[in-house]
């Protein structure tokens, strides 16, 4: 009993100065297993703490008293003083333990997911990416529990206001995985497919040991968003690529890769039949949805070849070329990718034809102009970011030290030549 | 219908006049029919040997539904096979003939007999006499005895054995000459056998002879050449080889080709693979290939139509030729993919010029409907063939023309965001290794 009001008493009295808090840090270190041990009187003594100034005490009781298996009602009562935590805290005194604030963190989300209710996590797992991450290119681990919770929750958008930051720090290989397929997933939920496959590449093309199923489950996606974005897919992968990934994921993906070659017919009978048959393999990957769109796609696919080829075409002659049942159908797919600026088109009503144009863009008005502008600003500083990586990686010692061994000690060139005057 | 460059009446006239054979260019040069039906007798007369047989033999199975065709090959194919020594072939065509014509071309089984017999007899004089020379040493005569062998062979239909004699004279050839005489058996029994790779094989080695060839064995192996090209599809190969066969060959080589046959054949795969200009210089303008041509009149009317764009009585000329050509032993596999290509060619020639073009005018031009032009446009325009675009309501063809200036914005921008795109995987990727780098190295530790 003494002990922990002491040790409350000791949060309180140590959370000022950075010199303090080390020297809390010490002494909550070697109180950890007592504070397990009273885990169920814990809940009581939070009230006694400010999240935002006691963080650090805070964090190790809260840890404390989540460690045990929790059922449902205690859950109800934690999850409040969890969120309420992370929305307080400061950066400053978490950054001293970020281990015990991500376990923290995790079980938060056990507990929204033992409740049922995803979206409560939403918001202070963001709040928490934001106050774990030292620069926003950093990739935290609770990065991907985040979008896992965005997806559950199906809060797409708030997934994707993470997904524009340019991420190049990584801690764990394993986080970078999760975090691009569900960020491809989120992408996909909001149909932005270049952002997906970008993404999913990413899975796909990270340097990996051995196979995972991550990046099986991402490739099988990746083929069908490619389908999608692009209406056509090519199996040989780039040749970055590990070389496991270049050899073992065609195996795990065989239907995938028959739906693509189905594709590229052009065919839609072909294409229907074949989902068709393989819609127990599809759903029992929970990618039914995707292939569905991957066959409303090649509709779309067809009517753009015919803007290549055509200049004006009766409603009815485009419903027969692209199998649909109906001028009016033929109709409504022609004005649904018009509204998408997928083609540039108009309907004359009165005799059934379709005009298409070409596109209107002529690349003069300011918008414009500021579109590429700052597309050039971007790729100016992207290249200078790269010049610094290199000259770093190139003072590295590590790889200096495997460069060093790899080839002979000096080279002729090594030497500079002296300037001639 | 607009001209792009001269839009002068003379021109426009000119292109109506594609349309309607009656026309006034048209009474001056009266198209030349070739017969409904292909003269068999005219036709046999060309060849020589074992492949005027083998010619007719084709000619009877592939005639269906003309009986009295048919009929006229075989007996000629029977009548040409007793003149020779062949009894496995005489069997065959004994077994296809009717026995409704008649006793005059039943089974001879007592010519049959004899001719066996005899061919035993020879061979084994054949034999002891090659053996005698090989004991004997003597290098020509040995060659001769086996050149001798393959001749046998030849005669008696056995093609692998005479291949394979003919080849063996190889070791004992002495002078250039022979290794020619050597390697035209082996282009004849070739192609008898339908094996061009060897047909290029030795072509190549008789040209590599020291000696300087004479004119005809020279044109005598462009032939084959050109044979080997035409069967492996490689048209415009084919082309060049039959282009550059020298008049001298005449009749000289009709146990394989006939000289109608060289401007059947390098007129169509020119037709079908040479651009405007190639055509006119190499084949229009070559005064050697003008000699075959007249020997086919309707190859050089369909040709000259095809230069100066009268499509529709060059589509004409070869609608009527198609029946015949298809009879032909070499050609008939090829005859679809050939008027293809020489129609797509027509096509894309007769929209060139123009920066509109009128469906209805162009479907007369080609003696087509317009929906069916519109396909076959819509085939060429996706394959990038013709660039243009098809007013389906107004039936007119828009020539296309590319706006460089967004085209250049639209890579641009296109461009920057691959850059944008790639750098940041790499970056990534060069995170990962440095990761993985690391946590080997810590490990190490």
């Amino acid at each position: 009993m003494g002990s922990l009001e002491a040790l409350i008493i000791q949060i309180q009295g140590l959370s000022s100065s950075a010199g303090d808090i080390s020297r809390l840090h010490v002494i909550l270190k070697q109180s950890e297993d007592s504070l397990r041990a009273e885990s169920t009187r814990l809940s009581a003594v939070l009230n006694e703490l400010d999240p935002s100034t006691h963080s650090l005490g805070y964090l190790y009781i809260l840890e404390a008293c989540t460690s045990a298996p929790i059922s449902k009602e205690q859950a109800t009562t934690l999850v409040p003083y969890i969120a309420r935590f992370i929305s307080y805290c400061v950066p400053e005194q978490i950054g001293v333990v970020p281990d015990k604030f991500i376990s923290v963190c995790k079980r938060l989300k056990d507990q929204v997911l033992l409740l049922g209710t995803p979206i409560r996590g939403v918001a202070p797992m963001l709040t928490a990416v934001r106050k774990l991450q030292h620069s926003s290119e950093h990739l935290t681990t609770l990065h991907p529990e985040f979008l896992l919770l965005c997806l559950l929750a199906k809060c797409y958008k708030t997934g994707l206001s993470i997904l524009e930051d340019d991420i190049s720090e990584v801690d764990q290989p394993r986080d970078l995985f999760l975090y691009c397929y569900y960020g491809g997933m989120i992408c996909v939920g909001q149909k932005r497919f270049r952002k997906a496959l970008e993404l999913l590449h990413n899975v796909v093309t990270a340097p990996m040991s051995t196979i995972n199923a991550i990046a099986v489950e991402a490739y099988k996606k990746y083929i069908m968003v490619s389908l999608i974005h692009h209406g056509q897919f090519s199996t040989s992968l780039p040749k970055y690529t590990s070389s496991v990934a270049q050899r073992l994921l065609k195996n795990y993906c065989q239907p995938y890769i028959e739906l693509a070659t189905s594709y590229s017919t052009g065919k839609i009978a072909e294409l229907e039949a074949y989902v068709q048959t393989n819609r127990e393999q599809f759903e029992s990957d929970n990618n039914s949805g995707l292939v569905k769109q991957v066959v409303s796609s090649i509709y779309k696919r067809n009517i753009q070849r015919l803007t290549q080829t055509y200049l004006t075409l009766s409603l009815q002659d485009i419903a027969n070329t692209v199998q649909l049942n109906s001028p009016k159908e033929a109709e409504m797919h022609v004005l649904q990718m018009i509204q998408d600026g997928e083609i540039f088109a108009t309907i004359n009503q009165k005799d059934g034809m379709v005009r298409f144009l070409e596109d209107p863009e002529q690349y003069k008005t300011c918008e414009m102009i500021e579109h590429i502008d700052s597309s050039i600003q971007r790729m100016m500083a992207l290249s200078r970011k790269l010049t610094t990586i290199d000259e770093q990686i190139s003072c590295d010692p590590l790889y200096l030290a495997k460069a060093g061994r790899e080839r002979q000690r000096f080279d002729f060139d090594d030497f500079d030549t002296v300037p001639q005057k | 219908m607009e001209p792009e460059d001269s839009p002068s009446r003379p021109l426009i006239d000119e292109i109506h006049s594609n349309g309607d054979i009656e026309g006034p260019s048209r009474s001056k040069r009266p198209i030349i029919r070739s017969g409904e039906q292909l003269d068999v007798e005219a036709y046999a007369s060309l060849y020589q040997g074992r492949t005027k047989i083998m010619r007719l033999l084709f000619i009877a199975d592939h005639c269906e539904g003309n009986p009295g065709m048919r009929l006229e090959a075989l007996r000629m194919a029977y009548e040409e096979i007793k003149k020779g020594e062949n009894t496995q072939l005489f069997r065959e065509v004994v077994q296809k003939i009717d026995p409704k014509m008649g006793l005059n071309y039943g089974m001879d089984s007592a010519w049959c007999e004899m001719v066996d017999r005899r061919a035993e007899q020879k061979k084994e004089k054949l034999e002891n006499e090659l053996n005698a020379y090989r004991t004997n040493l003597i290098k020509e005569s040995i060659r001769m005895g086996y050149n001798d062998f393959g001749d046998f062979y030849y005669a008696h239909g056995a093609l692998g054995d005479a291949f394979k004699s003919y080849v063996r004279t190889r070791d004992y050839c002495t002078t250039s000459k022979h290794i020619i005489h050597m390697c035209m058996s082996a282009i004849l029994v070739s192609i008898e056998m339908g094996q061009f790779t060897h047909v290029t094989n030795y072509v190549g080695k008789a040209e590599q002879s020291s000696e300087a060839l004479d004119p005809i064995t020279a044109s005598k192996l462009r032939c084959a050449a050109g044979l080997a090209h035409l069967e492996a599809k490689k048209y415009k190969l084919a082309a060049r080889k039959f282009l550059e066969a020298g008049p001298e060959l005449a009749s000289h080589y009709n146990e394989v080709i006939a000289s109608q046959d060289v401007a059947t054949y390098g007129g169509l795969c020119a037709l079908a693979s040479f651009d405007r200009t190639e055509l006119k210089h190499k084949v229009i303008d070559n005064d050697n290939f003008r000699n075959f041509l007249e020997l086919v009149p309707e190859v050089r009317e369909l040709i000259n139509d095809f230069y100066s764009s009268h499509y529709a009585s060059c589509l004409d000329y070869l609608g009527n030729l198609k029946a015949n050509l298809l009879l032909d032993i070499h050609l008939h596999d090829h005859v679809e993919s050939l008027y293809d290509q020489i129609r797509n060619k027509a096509l894309i020639q007769y929209t060139h010029p123009f920066v509109s073009v009128d469906l209805r005018m162009m479907a007369n031009a080609f003696k087509t409907s317009i929906a069916g032009l519109e396909k076959e446009l819509e085939a060429l325009i996706t394959d990038n063939q013709i660039q243009a675009r098809i007013d389906s309501h107004n039936k007119i063809l828009y020539a296309r023309h590319a706006d460089q200036r967004n085209a250049t914005f639209q890579r641009v921008l296109q461009t920057g965001s691959e850059f944008d795109r790639d750098v940041r995987s790499m970056l990534l990727r060069a995170n990962l290794i440095k990761h993985e780098y690391n946590l080997r190295a810590s490990r190490k530790l």
